[in-house]
């Protein structure tokens, strides 16, 4: 019996394990399909993490150094190369590893860290041939990175987020030509300074609008049509380009990777493809809480840890002062419950319910907007009124938002927040 | 007046950068986005961050960086040195691997811990 479980170990897992330790957990397991801790940052090589967290600026390994070497200092138990199976309802894991064969542990308290896959090919149905040299952008980022491979010479990229992004330059750094960034919205999924470096500083043309509408080749790809669409994202006659390139990488979206959670029976909310989560991160499912990009896809690993801790924190805080025997539930019979419901311009929030008499000092509350904002104001109404409001000068799909709600303004509301967006004239 | 996204954090502010008046900068929420305006239009420069070949490491390539950013017309000389370098494993996150890069006085160092392949 294990007071915590905890599926993956990249950064949130990592940061998750290290909070319960805190929090005074001394039975911890951390459970990791590849062969090291860390996850997908060992090939996030690229430096800009860590501001927020260490207030210094870090690449992808080193950040997750720092925290592989925290988690040295606990007594954390790591299994590597194992895979979990399934999460069952009473908090059974089920795994099988190289070492040690097909096991089943019981929890206490799980936390479900298992971040999230890249959408491929298939999930956005691209017409034309199927030769080699389509790669989504994260497979071509370990290949270079890691393996030391080159996926190609000349490269279109298709979606503009920011792994979309990274791989532009790097791939112009190691020698590849990259002809176009090819954005179907009218404006980039990634962060703003993702456009600057890795594009505007090697001349990488952005089409914003446009959208990959034919592959030709063999074997190999050998060209890649680009068109021009309208307001319904529909391409438009006539106004093909075609790219001589050998390579399509694709940046095209991120997907939590809930089998586990859909199949424990927890609720997802079909908005972030991840568990609905209360304040403190558990799920619906008592004593089993979500954290980092398996619960909704994050910008920044900062906020993944800040999240992950938090999840960390309460799954000590369940194990230890939890409910004995009997679980009554996530929401006992006599709590208020907040619902967080998405107003005007907002597409989803983080978390999904509050539980006010849970909160110690703030609540914070992640949301993305759905259209780019200039001079805005993030509304908080309650049964119709207003009870907060938050300025920003900047609002972007691919930008997460950020509020913290006081306590005290959480006693006031009743049954549900809105959260919106309105743009304010300054 | 020159419009500039600062490129020093995730934030991106947007910059304005006034050429004229000795290069103020207004819309940085930090120092560190005054003094990347004003170096932007002065003399750019850039963190690399790349990777070398690992011989017998865990991975064969071991990532790495400039520990301080370079001029940025010099990054694909730093790159072409890159390529001539082959870290024996184990190394060590903070490691020398080239010091003072192509004289940019910028020191390459391993990002991380790379064990020996077992």
């Amino acid at each position: 019996m294990y007071d915590l479980i905890v599926i993956g170990g990249g950064p949130a897992g990592l940061a998750a394990a290290c909070a319960a330790w805190e929090g005074g957990l001394r039975s911890i397991l951390i459970v990791e399909r590849d062969k090291e801790l860390g996850g997908i940052l060992n090939q996030c090589i690229h430096n800009g993490f860590g501001l927020h967290h260490f207030k210094e600026e870090l690449t992808g390994p080193e950040y997750a150094g720092r925290f592989v070497k925290l988690l040295g200092e606990t007594g954390v138990e790591v299994r590597l190369d194992t895979m979990v199976l399934e999460v069952t309802g009473d908090r059974q894991v089920h795994m099988v590893g190289k070492s040690t064969g097909y096991r089943v542990e019981q929890a206490r308290s799980i936390v479900l860290a298992m971040g999230c896959r890249e959408r491929t090919r298939g999930a956005i149905a691209i017409p034309g041939a199927r030769p080699a040299g389509v790669f989504t952008a994260g497979a071509a980022q370990r290949y270079v990175n890691m393996e030391g491979w080159m996926p190609g010479k000349r490269v279109v990229i298709l979606g503009s987020g920011d792994i979309g992004l990274i791989m532009a330059r790097r791939m112009t750094l190691e020698g590849a030509k990259v002809l176009a960034c090819v954005e179907v919205m009218p404006y980039s999924g990634g962060l703003n300074r993702n456009i600057v470096q890795c594009l505007h500083d090697y001349d990488i043309p952005l089409y914003l609008s446009h959208t990959v509408t034919d592959i030709r080749g063999k074997d190999r790809v050998e060209q890649v049509v680009v068109s021009q669409v309208d307001d319904n994202r529909n391409p438009i006659p006539g106004t093909e380009m075609v790219f001589d390139c050998d390579t399509l990488l694709l940046s095209v979206g991120l997907i939590p990777e809930n089998e586990l959670t859909r199949q424990a029976g927890i609720d997802i909310d079909r908005r972030t493809n991840g568990a609905v989560v209360y304040e403190n991160m558990e799920t619906s499912l008592p004593g089993v809480f979500a954290c980092g990009n398996v619960c909704h896809v994050h910008d920044l690993v900062d906020f993944v840890t800040a999240e992950s801790q938090k999840a960390g924190a309460a799954a000590a805080d369940y194990v230890l002062n939890g409910p004995d025997g009997l679980d009554p539930g996530v929401v006992t019979s006599d709590e208020r419950l907040l619902t967080v419901n998405n107003g005007g311009g907002v597409t989803y929030t983080v978390p999904q319910h509050i539980r006010p008499g849970r909160v110690e000092k703030l609540c914070g509350l992640f949301f993305r907007v759905n259209r780019v904002c200039r001079d805005s104001e993030i509304r908080v109404t309650s049964g119709g009124a207003q009870i907060a409001r938050f300025k920003r000068e900047h609002l972007a799909p691919g930008e997460m938002e950020h509020i913290d709600l006081p306590k005290a303004l959480l006693d006031k509301a009743e049954g549900e927040l809105t959260i919106s967006i309105q743009e304010v004239s300054k | 007046m020159k419009e500039l996204i600062c490129i020093v954090c995730p934030q991106g502010c947007h910059l304005k950068v006034d050429e004229e008046h000795g290069c103020a900068v207004t819309g940085n929420s930090c120092p560190r986005g005054a003094e990347y305006g004003k170096m932007e239009l002065t003399h750019p420069t850039r963190v690399v961050t790349s990777t070398v070949r690992c011989q017998g490491g865990l991975y064969p390539r071991c990532p790495v960086k400039t520990d301080r950013a370079i001029p940025k017309e010099r990054m694909f000389d730093v790159m072409a040195a890159l390529e001539e370098v082959a870290l024996p494993a184990p190394a060590a996150v903070g490691q020398v691997v080239i010091e003072n890069v192509c004289g940019t006085g910028a020191d390459v160092v391993a990002t991380r811990n790379m064990p020996s392949r077992r």
